[in-house]
């Protein structure tokens, strides 16, 4: 690694006049499990590093029945992985947890990091933006809310400017349906090759009629990519198996895979194919089941 | 810079002097001499590294030396309680799960923390515990069956 002066402010407050001071050359960490691969491979090389791990004001998980559930940037995988309410309210992100890389990983990396690093193997993206997550980005001079979505720009890109920080997530409420995220790796703790979650929600007396439907791919493109056509085709329908194969298909189609070590193109398109039928499958099951729980299922 | 850094370690209050770029696993090795930690593939897959930070299991190759600031960190050193042996190194031991044994204090480390949690706990949970820590011999097997 290259020698860098490194910093543990206290509060964000003291993090953003760091950051103001060393525009373009400092860097935020957090919990590193990322960032220390690109430190020590020197792909990145930065004269100062902010340390933010220390900001307990930054670790906390809240949920309110009209407001939703937030979360601050320091929260450990671990934490959305074990805490009752996420558990309850928001299953298909602790199920997610569950098998996202290994616990010494969750134990110590930050849900804000994974989504500042960008990468488009991300676990944690899919599900929140199936979840219509948003994001604060805080800086000395004011504060802005982005979609999940709109955050990612590129690989390891993402519209975060150099003076401002991920302060929290937050998940709007979401009074009925149901959702799951499913991937493929190589071994369990392997970062996926492909991954797609769904969050439906049917109508509200027959549980039949897509009444909304989100389907978004991870790892098959420089950012992670809703299947908007294939949401299209199911939205308003009666689902079907014959409906779930077209969308699947058009997802596929959608999807930018590029061929890799691990897998060809044409593979990753097939795993996608599967993993969005399996997905609006079991979404469609717990949303029937779940009137109540946002991605859950009855516990 | 060297930075002041102030931790505990297997019991035993240490106060160095560090570079910035200095990882946890480089300064229990190099620096204090504790070589049962093993590094493995340095970039947090193999698990080979892994030590304990406040009882919970992390990858001392992940984790800058500073960023253990006033934390308690346990090493495979620190389980034996002096010449009797942890219960779990005895176990590992008596089922024969270490073979070239590198990746062994990782091993019972990610274990200790999981059982700490988990006491009673199905061989499915063991499986999913260690899932983070590979082997490239033929212990995994053996291990599952303590």
């Amino acid at each position: 690694m290259k020698e860098f002066e490194y910093f543990s402010p206290q509060d964000v407050k003291e993090a953003y006049t760091l950051l103001s001071q060393y525009p373009e050359k400092a860097k935020i960490i957090a919990g590193g499990q990322s960032l220390l691969i690109l430190l020590k491979q020197r792909l990145i090389t930065p004269s100062y590093l902010i340390d933010i791990k220390g900001i307990s004001d930054l670790d906390y998980v809240r949920y309110d029945d009209r407001d939703g559930l937030r979360i601050g940037a320091l929260t450990t995988h671990r934490t959305l992985e074990t805490l009752p309410v996420v558990r309850e309210r928001f299953f298909m992100l602790a199920e997610m947890e569950r098998r996202l890389a290994s616990i010494q990983i969750r134990n110590w990396g930050t849900l804000g990091g994974n989504l500042c690093h960008g990468d488009p193997a991300s676990d944690l993206a899919p599900p929140l933006i199936a979840l219509k997550a948003e994001v604060k980005l805080t800086s000395a001079v004011g504060e802005r809310m982005v979609q999940v979505e709109e955050f990612f720009e590129g690989y390891y890109e993402t519209v975060l400017k150099s003076d401002e920080i991920l302060t929290e997530i937050h998940i709007p409420v979401v009074l009925q349906g149901g959702g799951i995220y499913l991937k493929t790796s190589l071994r369990e703790t392997d970062m996926a090759l492909a991954g797609v979650a769904t969050f439906i929600v049917l109508d509200s007396t027959k549980h039949k009629i897509c009444e909304d439907v989100r389907i978004v791919m991870g790892s098959v493109g420089p950012t992670p990519l809703r299947a908007t056509k294939a949401e299209e085709l199911l939205i308003g329908e009666k689902i079907d198996d014959r409906l779930i194969e077209k969308a699947a298909q058009i997802a596929s189609e959608d999807s930018e895979p590029i061929s890799d070590v691990h897998a060809s193109e044409e593979y990753k398109r097939q795993i996608i194919e599967v993993l969005v039928k399996h997905t609006v499958k079991e979404a469609i099951t717990r949303a029937r089941v779940t009137s109540h729980r946002s991605g859950g299922i009855p516990s | 810079m060297k930075r002041k850094l102030k931790l505990t370690v297997n019991n035993e209050p240490y106060e160095v002097f560090v570079k910035p770029s200095k990882t946890l696993i480089e300064l229990l090795r190099d620096e204090l001499g504790l070589t049962g930690t093993k590094e493995g593939c340095s970039e947090g897959m193999c698990g080979a590294c892994t030590v304990l930070i406040d009882g919970k299991a992390v990858k001392s190759c992940l984790v800058l030396a500073l960023q253990a600031q006033g934390k308690k960190v346990t090493t495979i050193e620190g389980l034996a309680q002096g010449d009797r042996l942890h219960p779990l190194q005895e176990s590992f031991i008596n089922h024969g799960a270490i073979q070239c044994g590198f990746c062994a204090p990782g091993m019972i480390l990610s274990t200790k923390a999981f059982l700490d949690e988990y006491p009673n706990p199905t061989e499915e949970d063991v499986k999913f515990a260690i899932a983070g820590n590979l082997c490239r011999c033929t212990c995994a097997t053996k291990v599952h069956e303590r």
